[in-house]
């Protein structure tokens, strides 16, 4: 049985037609091709699905499609504002803080929903903030120093 | 200058990460009809088929296609090495998660259905489901390796102190953040374009063309990119590309497998665990007189790669040391566990943890510091430049990185700092070990190390490059562009590394031994001095220069005479001229060779060299630990791109530290593995990182006779966190000095705390540890 989910996905209205037992993940990256999110444990425990939901990030395995009914979702690919990377994905990228990239995309979303709640994180508010992102490349260090670059961004954009 | 060689660089593909562009194969866009191939496989450790029923799978709604064995049109086996193993059981299964039927269907959710349709009996056959069982019943894969030196007996006779134990590690999961996955088009001519996630595309190709009875030329393999591969897809990626294959030619329509995270963790094999008994003497002052190492790997029950791994963890039983008199034998043993493969260090951790285990045994045995043990022991001058395998130890940098490893790290001090610290604190205790590491680079399979490389040039200057080397996030792509960048004299703007193939490149190695700069960009290097050398005739005439005078290749233009020419000009030039602007390399690793038979040989082209200072801290009321900080030194030569290798060192550490203190495999009685998804088998997260992480390169080390004076780096950093095992040693040391400590592998709460409380038996048990300097006295 499908039902009409409309939300809001990166700024645009979409309407689809999703399996009752569809999770949003489905639908962002089978429905939508929205690959950006990845499928890395299908259980909520490694975070490289995260988008955010009304400005919250939100883990998108574990969240049914029709649950973002009405509501605003964000994904890798609409974070980009005009065509400019935002501050935490240019930071990501100047800083060297991915090597596969499998798990970017979630913890730039996590890092995102950090900074949007704490413009100036602690490194012990970052590394909890990222707790449920698993990497397993990096030593996490170079992730660290991303959100750190970002926020610096944010508070100086001359910086 | 303008070369982006030895230079800080950006991820060649860090752009499209960041904005989520950058595609794996199961972001492609479907393909029109596509299918989707789930594995049926085996509930049972060890059983005979009684009974295999699909009718009733196949006749339901959406399900193309249900296959066995028979199905397989050409031949059904999937081994890399031995013809060992089935893709799809034939008549009996040898280990829970075995492949048994491949379900094509138009939905996931339909092929589910219809794998709970199959039917399905087994008779149970006795199954041996741990290493040790194996090593009781003599089951085994192989034939001992052996290396022997001198007179181990002799040596330990006359020795100070001789330890003698075991020492066990554990197995580990890849957990690649991408899992297993594959797609497969069928194409003209009754082949097939495969796009898979793999280390090692032509032996994809090598392995679908058998699987379909096809010659390779009728199948083409390309890798995008994957996300992660850590050597659990050297040899393992072929059994979901070849599966995919035959679903696709009993339906003719494309299919994907791809497996979830509990799948994958289920069906596909870990770092081998080991098991090593040993005997080692020691004279007065901590020198090593000879050691004596017996052991067996658990490889699963089909061979894979196991035998080389094991023969890896034999030339890495030495380390760092020289060892006058030793005698190593090992042996893989077959169990009834998915098959065991390849995981970055391929054996070489699984050796180095033993002497290391047994150097800080000895160093708390003999009231030596960490770092001086090994320094006392370290390669050096003939005699004393000699592997087990009698290869010379050349250009050894263990002494240079040692001294200044000691001084960045402020280690004297710090072993002080923590003495004090140990004194007040009651229940919390710190401990500080040294941890060097030098790994042998090349395949040991001498013939593996060869690369190719097909570089294009297109007649506006824009330029492509094709290798055999494949992404997996190590950075390769970033370095292969800087490399070609440098060789033309290009910005890397103007070079574009393309997606491995095996239409581009032939008959390639796999991506793996930390080899895949070293080769493929020698490779690419030779590509591009051929073009220079074609192209250059044309620049001197653009230039109206001779051949005695300068031509420089920089940043985009070719100079010469106080003139210029764009390439972009140049190639039009070229081509108008009608001269090829394509050209292959091809490299080989020159003079190495090992024979097994004698344990002799130089199966290394160099070797690379670290080290590393790590601080722990362990709470003695609930044996929890953290790692308080870390120092790095490690020698990639003249890094080809710094960063990366930084990366490289950073990532390997934590792995590593991983493997020996938080991931745990646990497998059932019945043979079913536990730990099949994050919940439960945990890799380190972010709050695991050290506090303070400290990472440099040895600067002004460049390597003779490797591209660009370059060294690998992929492998060797994750045996640096082998020295967290021997500084939780000695925290857990400090909380009863002088009692044995008994440490597990790996070192999770349970195995440190366990240490702790087994110190206070041991105590009150009367048993006191041998004195140091009695000779010939075994503890």
């Amino acid at each position: 049985m499908k039902q009409l989910v409309a939300f809001e996905i990166n700024g645009d209205p979409v309407e689809v037609a999703a399996p009752v037992h569809h999770t949003l993940l489905e639908v962002l990256r089978y429905g939508l091709g929205l690959t950006g999110s990845k499928q890395g444990c299908d259980k909520g425990d490694c975070g490289a699905c995260t988008v955010l939901v009304d400005g919250q990030p939100v883990l998108s395995c574990l969240t049914l499609a029709v649950a973002a009914r009405g509501k605003q979702v964000v994904t890798i690919e609409g974070l980009a504002k005009n065509g400019r990377l935002d501050p935490v994905q240019d930071a990501f990228d100047r800083c060297g803080a991915l090597q596969c990239g499998f798990c970017q995309s979630g913890m730039m979303i996590s890092a995102r929903a950090l900074l949007n709640e704490h413009p100036c994180p602690t490194r012990e508010q970052t590394k909890l903030a990222l707790s449920g992102n698993l990497c397993r490349c990096t030593g996490y260090t170079k992730i660290f120093e991303a959100v750190d670059a970002a926020a610096l961004q944010e508070a100086d954009p001359k910086a | 200058m303008n070369s982006p060689l030895h230079r800080p660089a950006l991820h060649e593909s860090g752009h499209r990460h960041a904005n989520g562009e950058a595609l794996y194969v199961d972001d492609l866009p479907p393909p029109r009809g596509m299918l989707h191939g789930l594995v049926y496989v085996s509930p049972v450790a060890h059983g005979k088929i009684l009974r295999l029923d699909v009718s009733a799978a196949r006749a339901l709604p959406g399900v193309h296609a249900v296959l066995t064995a028979a199905d397989i049109p050409g031949h059904n086996d999937i081994a890399p090495v031995g013809k060992d193993e089935p893709l799809l059981a034939t008549d009996t299964v040898h280990c829970v998660g075995q492949h048994v039927a491949l379900i094509v269907a138009e939905s996931l959710a339909q092929a589910r259905r219809a794998q709970a349709a199959i039917v399905a009996e087994y008779q149970p056959l006795p199954a041996i489901l741990s290493l040790k069982e194996a090593m009781a019943a003599g089951s085994y894969l192989t034939q001992p390796h052996l290396i022997r030196r001198g007179d181990v007996q002799v040596a330990l006779q006359s020795s100070a102190l001789v330890l003698e134990g075991e020492v066990e590690t554990g197995a580990q999961d890849h957990f690649y953040l991408e899992t297993q996955v594959a797609l497969v088009v069928p194409e003209e001519e009754g082949g097939y374009r495969v796009w898979s996630s793999t280390q090692h595309p032509s032996e994809v190709q090598a392995k679908v063309a058998e699987i379909m009875g096809l010659a390779r030329h009728q199948v083409v393999v390309e890798t995008p990119r994957m996300g992660g591969g850590f050597g659990g897809k050297e040899t393992q990626g072929a059994h979901f590309a070849a599966l995919a294959a035959l679903g696709a030619g009993a339906t003719r329509r494309p299919v994907k497998v791809w497996l979830n995270r509990d799948q994958d963790m289920t069906q596909t094999g870990k770092r081998h665990p080991f098991h090593s008994k040993y005997r080692c003497g020691f004279d007065r002052d901590g020198k090593i007189t000879g050691l004596w190492v017996e052991t067996h790997s658990d490889g699963g029950w089909s061979l894979d790669l196991s035998r080389a791994i094991l023969d890896r963890c034999l030339f890495h039983l030495d380390n760092a040391y020289y060892l006058p008199n030793l005698h190593f034998s090992g042996r893989v043993c077959r169990t009834h566990q998915p098959s065991n493969t390849a995981f970055r260090g391929f054996g070489g951790p699984q050796g180095v943890a033993v002497i290391e285990v047994i150097l800080e045994r000895a160093a708390l045995a003999l009231g030596l510091d960490s770092a001086e043990i090994r320094a006392r022991n370290y390669y050096g001058p003939a005699p004393r430049d000699r592997t087990p395998y009698d290869q010379e130890v050349k250009d050894c940098r263990l002494d240079r990185i040692h001294r200044e490893l000691l001084l960045s790290a402020d280690y004297q001090n710090r072993l002080a700092e923590v003495a004090a610290y140990n004194q007040t604190s009651r229940y919390q205790k710190r401990g500080l070990a040294f941890q060097p590491v030098k790994f042998g680079i090349s395949f040991t399979h001498s013939m593996l190390n060869q690369a190719g490389a097909l570089v294009l040039i297109y007649a506006d200057g824009s330029v492509q490059v094709n290798h055999g080397g494949t992404e997996m996030g190590q950075g390769l792509q970033t370095k292969i562009r800087a490399i070609a960048a440098h060789e033309l004299g290009l910005l890397v703007e103007q070079v574009r590394v393309m997606t491995t193939a095996t239409d581009k490149v032939p008959n390639t190695s796999a991506t793996a031994a930390s080899s895949g700069a070293d080769l493929n960009g020698a490779a690419v290097k030779l590509a591009c001095e051929t073009l220079r050398e074609r192209l250059s005739p044309v620049a001197r005439s653009l230039l109206g220069i001779g051949e005695a005078e300068d031509l420089s290749y920089q940043g985009g233009t070719v100079r010469g005479g106080g003139r210029s020419v764009s390439f972009g000009e140049l190639a039009a030039v070229a081509y108008a001229r009608q001269i090829s602007l394509s050209a292959t390399g091809y490299y080989r690793t020159p003079d190495i060779r090992y024979d097994p038979a004698i344990g002799r040989g130089k199966p290394f082209h160099y070797f690379a060299y670290g080290a590393a200072v790590v601080e722990v801290e362990v709470s003695g009321l609930t044996g929890e630990h953290k790692v308080r900080r870390v120092d790095i030194l490690h020698d990639v030569g003249d890094s080809l791109v710094p960063t990366i290798d930084v990366g490289q060192i950073e990532g390997g550490f934590i792995q590593g530290l991983g493997w020996l203190t938080t991931e745990e495999l646990v497998v059932d009685a019945q043979g079913r593995l536990l730990t099949h998804s994050p919940d439960t088998y945990k890799i380190p997260t972010a709050g695991d990182a050290p506090r303070d992480f400290r990472v440099a390169l040895l600067t002004g080390a460049p390597q003779a006779d490797v591209v660009h004076g370059s060294k690998a780096v992929g492998e060797p950093p994750l045996m640096l966190a082998i020295g967290v095992v021997s500084a939780l040693r000695r925290a857990i040391d400090a909380f009863r000095p002088g009692a044995e400590v008994t440490l597990a592998i790996p070192c999770t709460p349970e195995s440190v705390l366990r240490a702790i409380t087994s110190l206070e038996t041991h105590e009150s048990g009367g048993n006191t540890r041998a004195i140091a300097g009695s000779a010939g006295i075994v503890i």
